[in-house]
């Protein structure tokens, strides 16, 4: 948890960001940086003591967690593979929505390798217990980006991935299979500043929860 | 060459003066404080069968547990994780022949398998007092006013202070009919404040709308004295989470009484040791901390696999953290050193027995070493004047 009286707010850069800015702005917070010209990773507010910080999206949870920041908008599928302890996460945002799902080359969802399959993703915790859950093991291959040349190439039978529109996915021959979970934007919460900056966060979370039924 | 032997295995940390000097200190103050308040010193094994560490705790603990093989018999040992287990099985076995109620206290080191993540340690020195015998608010009270004793003895301030009782939980997912599994998700949802999750299994259940809205509440019942009028308007249906939150209403009210100047916070969505707490719960923190910095809470009837089952109450602490968090307001006390010099007379000796025996540090010069009276952090000398040894200040 930061000092004192001051708010840190984690964001990611991109969608998150995009689509928080609306939410934190009827909360009356507004941005006087931007991130897309400014070099700075600190960025100012119309409140002095109200800081935000712009991270990579899975940093997100554990600079929450550590209380490096006391508040952060974080993906469900970040947070479904981080764990989600040390956190509270009271308010789904319905932003930045898209599909956690597996995927394959087209045609291929009852082609059987004859051994493990082999899902090449960046959530491997998801992935593992996605196929426990159907009673399959398979081999998890980490990987950090650019999943969908995987199946390609040869290296993976099938990827798991968050979908949007699905583009990606054709435009390299791939197509969705099984659906894992529904993914939105949750707003997270550091535990020891919910405790000891209660009224401030407290009315930061209403605002935002008004503020999602009025954009929703 | 393998110049990297001096490595400690991760989360494992060793203190150098002063720092250790300071723990065993702090230590000694506390036990001493303990003693005060009639609590007898137990001294549980580093190391027992693993059936009965982790017996009443079930699975918190079998992961935190580093485990070995006792090449006597074969059976497996644990490394113990926490001590309260151990000193539950001595008051219901151990000292089982005790009608009255029996308040023991302890200090030594626990082993976790794992580290809380952000490079924090995997070992602590883990300090607590537990009260068997006695089921009424007056010994969580006793139990909430000791843990704030050790803190101020400890010389942390600005504490924050979270009671909380989980017959509240209980009672609500009873009156809702859920089964283990159920419960557990309503559980894991509730200590993430996952309110859209919460909403979701709740929607999928046949749970009476009153029992339903309260459980949504309890996520936001958290904050000062407000949180205890608004908690009885949601509780008002439900006759056993009444009766938990006056208990945690009578244990706040007492605590108030003996700490007129400390804001106590109520948090009734805060589970912690859900599975083998029975009753009030609290937890202090700091600014700046995460983590809680000592927590406790009643435990009734895990003794009853030993044979005994028995109301408790404790608290515990990590001593290590307590000496880091805490303002240092005992070491100033140390009087100065004393050098004497290397001399082997029969007056000096005695003159240093006497001085020792006095409680004064008299470190003895050795033949031709480095380094003077203040090298070796001595303030005063040992000088011969008129032919009597006399302590003089380092000039």
């Amino acid at each position: 948890m930061s000092e004192s009286d001051s708010l840190i707010i984690a964001l990611s850069k991109g969608r998150i960001y995009k689509e928080t800015l609306p939410l934190l702005k009827h909360a009356g917070i507004e941005l006087v940086d931007d991130p897309d010209t400014s070099r700075k990773l600190i960025l100012d507010t119309n409140h002095d003591d109200v800081k935000v910080l712009i991270l990579r999206a899975t940093d997100v949870p554990t600079y929450v967690q550590y209380g490096a920041a006391d508040v952060g908008v974080a993906g469900k599928d970040v947070l479904m593979e981080h764990g989600g302890e040390g956190l509270y996460e009271p308010v789904d945002l319905k932003i930045a929505c898209c599909k956690l799902m597996t995927a394959g080359r087209k045609g291929e969802q009852d082609v059987t390798p004859g051994r493990r399959l082999r899902v090449a993703t960046k959530f491997v915790n998801s992935t593992r217990r996605f196929y426990a859950s159907r009673g399959e093991q398979v081999e998890i291959i980490k990987l950090y980006g650019s999943m969908e040349l995987a199946p390609l190439v040869g290296l993976a039978d099938r990827i798991v991935d968050v979908v949007d529109t699905g583009n990606t996915l054709r435009a390299n021959g791939l197509e969705p299979f099984e659906h894992i979970a529904e993914i939105s934007s949750r707003l997270i919460i550091n535990k020891a500043a919910m405790k000891m900056k209660h009224a401030r966060v407290k009315a930061l979370i209403d605002q935002i929860s008004e503020a999602v039924d009025v954009h929703g | 060459m393998n110049n990297e032997r001096w490595l400690l295995p991760e989360g494992i940390e060793e203190l150098l003066p002063p720092q250790a000097g300071r723990l065993e200190q702090l230590r000694r103050a506390v036990l001493d404080l303990f003693y005060g308040w009639g609590y007898e010193l137990v001294t549980p094994p580093l190391v027992e069968y693993l059936d009965s560490l982790l017996t009443g705790t079930g699975n918190d603990l079998n992961l935190q547990t580093f485990k070995l093989t006792d090449q006597l018999n074969g059976r497996t040992m644990g490394v113990r994780a926490d001590i309260t287990p151990q000193v539950a099985r001595i008051d219901a076995h151990r000292l089982s022949e005790r009608k009255t109620p029996v308040r023991l206290c302890y200090q030594g080191t626990v082993l976790h398998t794992r580290g809380d993540g952000l490079g924090g340690p995997r070992s602590f020195t883990q300090v607590g007092a537990e009260l068997y015998g006695h089921s009424g608010v007056e010994s969580d009270a006793e139990m909430v006013n000791l843990m704030l004793d050790t803190l101020a003895l400890a010389g942390v301030d600005s504490v924050y202070v979270d009671l909380g009782h989980v017959g509240i939980f209980r009672a609500l997912t009873q009156a809702a009919g859920l089964d283990a599994q159920q419960e557990s998700q309503l559980f894991d949802a509730l200590q993430r404040k996952a309110v859209p999750e919460i909403q979701s299994l709740l929607a999928a259940l046949s749970v009476d709308t009153e029992t339903r809205q309260a459980l949504e509440d309890l996520v936001w019942l958290n904050g000062g004295d407000e949180v205890l009028d608004k908690a009885r308007l949601s509780l008002k249906g439900n006759a056993a989470a009444l009766q938990a939150l006056d208990e945690v209403a009578q244990v706040a009210q007492r605590v108030s009484r003996q700490q007129p100047d400390l804001q106590l916070h109520f948090d009734l969505a805060e589970l912690r040791g859900f599975h083998y707490h029975t009753g009030v719960m609290f937890a202090a923190y700091q600014a700046g901390q995460g983590r809680a910095i000592a927590q406790g809470g009643r435990y009734d009837d895990i003794g009853g696999v030993f044979g005994r089952a028995r109301p408790a109450t404790g608290f515990s602490a990590d001593l290590r953290a307590l000496a880091v968090l805490g303002v240092d307001n005992m070491s100033a006390k140390t009087e100065t050193s004393i050098f004497a010099p290397a001399d082997d007379s029969p007056r000096l000796i005695e003159k240093i027995r006497e001085l020792r025996m006095a409680g004064q540090r008299v470190i003895c010069e050795l033949p031709g070493q480095n380094g003077d009276a203040s090298a070796a952090g001595c303030g005063k000398i040992l000088v011969m004047q008129d032919g009597q040894w006399c302590v003089v200040d380092v000039a």
